[in-house]
């Protein structure tokens, strides 16, 4: 049984990283990192079955790709709290020689990375590809992968949405973070995206819908898509508010790509507990 | 050593044709080959391959760039991908999936592409795709061959899975003379010496390797000695072989069914200008598009034909200071 306090005082030492991430290079995509925190956390911190000592082809172990790789500062943060690489590492984010770059690669050797993901709508082919793949070789385990909402504009999203139930792809499961909000503004605005419950569910996935910022919620329905096994693939319409955390962040696509300045750094910071100790940054 | 003497055309078949015979050879070898094609698996000449092992086959439908990322993903855990369409399709329409999921990840995915080139024919510009081999060479990381016949295509197929990294392998529909032995050994980055001469040098790759043949015999009979050095891996390029033949003969002709743009020319001009400045001749399409024709009618329209060759090789010569 989860313990839901102990995985929320992670998730606000998480959203603590996250601004002081993105505070220190003043740059990067706090507002969709913020409104995902919940699911990172409840994904590495209780339902996924990882190895933080990390090895590249995962036997045995579920997986999780991130497509929309702009959320970089949550992924780095939750992967260094759970034991991938040194919690101090997470000041060198988007710093010159570092291994944690504006968005995730491979290319570093960071731990915890399996792909590249930046250019959007790439993740789900490639978590098809690892969930064929374990299929092939007898693992059971799952593939998880996260994309934005407005990533879903992408036209290859939609080759691999036909592809995955054509195979049976049922060790799947694609989360898409419906928060309304890309950076010209909500996504209803920009291009409208429609129901992705009738779309999925018309393209023979399993649909589940949750609420992403409800630990509880997020927990119950991430076990039950990853234990589940009836022949399709599974896609969690997973509702967040971006920002979610920080009051003067939170349901606007304004701070989808921007850094706080020292003032409203402090003001985030003072609005989420200190948990787990800060990483070492200068100024804040 | 090869000479002129021993390229004799043992009978004709195409590239792609070497690609199957290599596939189900390599799938024979490795258990971990798995291949993907989207919606040309008869193009492909892979039946042999999908009948042995319908296990290790993947349809992907009209979906290219899906076929790229899961190609990645099947890789992450050991797999050795081959994806399969035509080269216009294995490229262009998918650069940006290739450079993000495959060479910036470092992805262990051999991108097998048929249809390059003029040699394409009837289906016109469309599918005669001409950049791909610079567009490729661009790419950090990846390995780019353009292997010339049926054995040296089936050779090349063996060696790309059984070296670690990206590749990509352009091969092509028309049939065409089988001219290498059997037996020669295929190295990746390593170029192959076709006949050893001391006024010219002549790098050709892909279908016009067997034009630089005829062409060579043509000189020679006019006594002019050509160094006709097989160029199958364009990256890396055997820098030190190019290096040593221009240096030897002080002219040099490159050859391929490309545009003359970013190509085999341009790889060893750059190598040359660096080591070894030459004057240098260029058979490759003038930076146009195609158009619908017969392969060898099309290349010799586009100057790629024995002819354009041999003109080329007399105007290095002649250009020697």
């Amino acid at each position: 049984m989860a313990d839901i306090q102990e995985l929320k005082r992670i998730a606000s030492q998480v959203r603590r990283d996250i601004i002081r991430e993105v505070y220190g290079c003043q740059s990067g995509h706090p507002g969709g990192a913020l409104g995902n925190t919940d699911l990172f956390v409840a994904l590495y911190f209780e339902v996924m079955k990882h190895d933080p000592s990390f090895n590249m082809e995962a036997h045995g172990e579920d997986v999780f790709f991130l497509s929309n790789g702009h959320i970089s500062p949550v992924f780095y943060s939750v992967l260094a709290r759970s034991g991938y690489f040194p919690v101090e590492e997470l000041r060198t984010f988007r710093a010159i020689n570092s291994r944690l770059q504006g968005h995730p690669t491979t290319h570093e050797g960071l731990p915890g990375i399996r792909i590249a993901s930046g250019s959007l709508g790439q993740g789900v082919s490639v978590a098809c590809g690892m969930a064929i793949q374990k299929r092939m070789d007898g693992d059971d385990r799952t593939v998880f992968v996260l994309t934005g909402d407005g990533e879903q504009q992408e036209g290859q999203i939609w080759e691999a949405a036909l592809f995955a139930p054509h195979n049976k792809l049922e060790n799947l499961v694609l989360i898409i973070d419906d928060n309304g909000q890309q950076i010209d503004g909500p996504t209803r605005e920009v291009l409208r995206l429609g129901s992705f419950a009738d779309k999925y569910a018309a393209f023979g996935w399993d649909v589940m819908q949750m609420d992403g910022n409800n630990m509880e919620e997020t927990i119950k329905v991430l076990q039950e898509a990853r234990a589940k096994r009836n022949g399709k693939p599974t896609c969690i319409v997973m509702k967040t508010e971006m920002g979610m955390g920080v009051d003067f962040m939170v349901g606007t696509h304004h701070w989808h790509g921007k850094a706080p300045n020292k003032e409203q750094a402090e003001d985030a910071l003072s609005q989420l507990e200190e948990t787990l100790g800060d990483f070492p940054e200068e100024g804040i | 050593m090869l000479t002129l003497d021993k390229l004799q055309s043992s009978g004709k078949k195409a590239t792609r044709d070497g690609f199957g015979a290599g596939l189900k050879a390599a799938g024979d070898k490795h258990d971990n080959v798995v291949m993907l094609t989207a919606d040309l698996r008869g193009s492909m000449k892979s039946e042999e391959f999908i009948n042995a092992y319908p296990d290790r086959f993947i349809q992907m439908g009209i979906s290219e760039a899906n076929m790229m990322g899961v190609a990645a993903g099947l890789s992450i855990g050991g797999k050795i991908p081959m994806t399969t369409t035509f080269a216009n399709f294995s490229t262009g329409r998918v650069y940006d999936q290739i450079r993000q999921s495959i060479a910036y990840s470092d992805k262990n995915v051999k991108i097998c592409a048929s249809h390059a080139g003029l040699t394409l024919g009837e289906d016109g510009a469309t599918h005669q795709i001409l950049e791909d081999i610079g567009m490729m060479r661009m790419l950090p990381g990846m390995t780019v061959i353009n292997p010339c016949d049926y054995n040296q295509t089936k050779a090349a197929v063996q060696a790309i899975v059984e070296y670690e990294g990206p590749c990509y392998l352009r091969f092509g529909r028309p049939s065409w003379p089988i001219f290498i032995p059997e037996d020669t050994k295929f190295e990746i980055g390593k170029a192959l010496p076709l006949s050893e001469g001391t006024d010219v040098s002549i790098f050709a790759t892909g279908h016009l390797v067997w034009y630089a043949v005829e062409a060579a015999r043509e000189l020679e009979k006019e006594g002019i000695s050509v160094d006709l050095i097989n160029i199958h891996t364009i990256k890396p390029l055997d820098e030190e072989a190019v290096i040593a033949s221009a240096k030897k003969t002080g002219a040099v002709v490159s050859c391929e069914e490309h545009n003359m743009y970013g190509g085999l020319g341009s790889a060893i001009a750059e190598c040359l200008s660096k080591h070894q400045p030459t004057a240098q001749e260029y058979v490759a399409t003038k930076d146009t598009f195609g158009e619908s024709g017969e392969a060898e009618e099309l290349l010799e329209k586009y100057g790629l034909g024995v002819k354009d060759i041999i003109a080329a090789a007399k105007k290095a010569v002649g250009r020697k200071k």
